[in-house]
């Protein structure tokens, strides 16, 4: 509330100061400085603008020449081919698949380790926990493919590699704990903060009523807090699915159509289909621009749980306005 | 006396199950965490040695010192393009835009948008446009243009947290004492909002530092110090995603990854040190 108020406190003193600035001695070095934030302030729009245009100018016509439908939805991906064929259904399915598994794995332990975070454990313990949290984030990928490689491709193989005829360790299995791992950072710090936001009187409702902390915090607290902790899992979604180093190193990269219980098998995501072949590309032909169509699809997949992203989040803020009125109107 | 009272209004099993659970979670986060690092540390530092300095990479000694100098250079390189534009954004969106413009929408709207734009779609991009259509060819300067593109929304937003922590008490003792807008930006505002802007930076120098899938395609591979603004580089990641890959020298390949651990790490803590540092001296 006191935020809203400050925010309209500003807004109007901004107002009444560009009314000031109509001044004419001031007006040229405040009007110039102006304009070169203004400027300034254009770059991230147009950086997003050529972004878009490049893209798309380079990946549309090879969609075109190769059929929107057949890149889509044929198995084959065969670019060097005498008689190329580029589908990319693998490499679609191949995501899904990693995100999947990363989803499974990671968004458990994320939440409940957010839930750990804000709810459960000792303040010295967090003072620990927190920054650890915060060190993880910023690991770079290629280190966790580092190890995904040294440990957990060679520990997979020893477990199952005999069972399942693996020919190498490298696996949608890998991949999937990889991803799993890398998306806890993302997922816990957005789930902390929102179940953080949640007004303490639910909680002290809940204990009211009779519950433990533990009850009122899974029952009262976590389900209040849902839209954040979905936010929190969709941008874990999109991490794993823009993840492409750590991937590229342990998921095998086989441009073979798999299905979704093959997880002893190598696949090839999105991400890494750019980065396997565009080092040896011939630029400007078929396949390159295949290669460019393969981000415009992975950046529409992005950009699509974007959307959802900021829906999930401009609802909470809805919520809270909402709830700052009635506040308001109480008083 | 606040821990007993816990203890004992875990009524039911099904409590106990939920603590548990969450503690195990938590435990195992920390743990996979520590796992991670010691496993490096452990398999590095044996085989760091000086030959890993030398200034030439041969062959022979697989050198990072060209790696890590390259790295410098783009950190430098990428915020020199990456800072100006964005502290000017945020100090356009928190002192002159009025709130709820359409600008001001379209502003936030695109940098949440370069927020979730993975790495490797700034790499083809930077690949179309830097390297091919602006004809840079690989090299540092394209390298760090695509990731000034990539931390700007970083910059931004946490430019954005500082200013808007300044107290509004600065502006108007600044406006009463006759200054005029520019005036309160330049010698008011920016100076106390320095530590936190700093704090920002050095968060997006660990971003530069660690990212790879944007610069393979924009910044080459030749291992050497780059002599000019067009001539390729290879960072301290890439550096290590080739001898990881490559898979012929192992041993360096877990050294280099100490060192880049190691910096990340190092300038992880900074960054967090600095924020607190600004939040401590807000109050």
């Amino acid at each position: 509330m006191d935020k809203q108020e400050l925010d309209e406190r500003r807004s109007a003193k901004l107002s009444s100061d560009k009314q000031k600035s109509d001044k004419p001695r001031l007006i040229n070095k405040e009007r110039i400085m102006r304009g070169v934030f203004f400027a300034a302030a254009l770059a991230s729009i147009l950086a997003v603008a050529l972004i878009c245009i490049f893209l798309f100018a380079q990946g549309i016509p090879p969609l075109a020449e190769i059929g929107v439908f057949e890149f889509l939805s044929s198995d084959r991906w065969r670019p060097t081919a005498s008689e190329p064929s580029f589908g990319i259904l693998p490499m679609i399915l191949g995501s899904i698949y990693v995100t999947g598994g990363a989803i499974l794995l990671g968004v458990p332990i994320g939440i409940l380790t957010a839930i750990f975070m804000a709810k459960m454990c000792p303040r010295q313990i967090y003072r620990f926990v927190k920054p650890a949290i915060s060190l993880m984030a910023g690991i770079p990928s290629v280190i966790f493919g580092f190890f995904g490689m040294m440990v957990l491709v060679p520990a997979i193989f020893e477990l199952f590699g005999k069972r399942f005829d693996m020919m190498s360790g490298n696996s949608m299995l890998a991949a999937s704990i990889l991803l799993g791992i890398m998306i806890l950072p993302t997922v816990i710090s957005i789930a902390e903060t929102n179940i953080r936001a949640v007004p303490q009187e639910l909680y002290e409702g809940a204990i009211a009523l009779g519950a433990g902390h533990e009850r009122a915090v899974f029952k009262v607290i976590v389900p209040a807090a849902r839209s954040g902790v979905m936010a929190a899992i969709v941008l874990g979604i999109g991490r794993a699915i823009g993840e492409t180093m750590a991937v590229r190193m342990v998921a095998g990269n086989q441009p073979v159509l798999r299905l979704p219980y093959e997880f002893f098998t190598g696949v090839r995501t999105l991400t890494s289909n750019i980065i396997l072949e565009m080092g040896y590309v011939e630029r400007g032909s078929l396949h390159f621009g295949a290669l460019v169509a393969t981000g415009v699809v992975l950046f529409v997949f992005i950009l699509i749980i974007n959307l959802l992203f900021s829906i999930l989040n401009q609802d909470k803020e809805y919520n809270s306005v909402k709830k700052n009125k009635k506040g308001a109107k109480s008083q | 006396m606040k821990s007993f009272l816990l203890f004992v209004s875990r009524k039911k099993p099904s409590d106990w199950v939920r603590f548990l659970l969450v503690w195990a979670a938590g435990i195992s986060t920390i743990a996979i965490l520590l796992y991670l690092v010691i496993f490096i540390l452990v398999r590095g530092i044996p085989h760091i040695n000086p030959a890993l300095f030398e200034l030439e990479y041969t062959p022979e000694n697989q050198s990072l010192l060209p790696a890590l100098i390259t790295t410098v250079l783009m950190v430098f390189l990428t915020l020199l393009i990456a800072v100006p534009f964005g502290v000017a954004t945020a100090i356009y969106l928190v002192e002159y835009a009025s709130r709820g413009s359409r600008l001001v929408k379209a502003i936030r709207m695109t940098t949440e948008t370069l927020a979730g734009i993975p790495s490797i779609v700034f790499g083809l991009f930077g690949y179309i446009f830097f390297c091919s259509w602006l004809g840079w060819g690989k090299s540092i300067l394209a390298g760090s243009s695509t990731l000034a593109i990539m931390i700007l929304p970083l910059i931004i937003r946490t430019t954005e947290e500082s200013l808007k922590s300044i107290p509004d008490a600065y502006r108007e003792g600044s406006f009463a004492l006759g200054a005029g807008r520019l005036r309160t930006v330049f010698r008011v505002i920016l100076p106390s909002a320095t530590p936190g802007i700093f704090a920002g930076v050095i968060l997006s120098v660990g971003r530069i530092v660690g990212e790879t899938a944007a610069l393979l395609f924009t910044i080459g591979s030749v291992i050497q110090i780059p002599k000019s603004l067009y001539s390729q580089g290879r960072t301290l990641a890439l550096h290590v995603y080739n001898l990881a890959t490559e898979g012929l020298y192992t041993n360096q390949a877990y050294a280099t990854a100490v060192v880049l651990l190691v910096v990340v790490l190092c300038i992880n803590w900074l960054s967090s040190r600095a924020e607190r540092k600004f939040a401590d001296k807000l109050k």
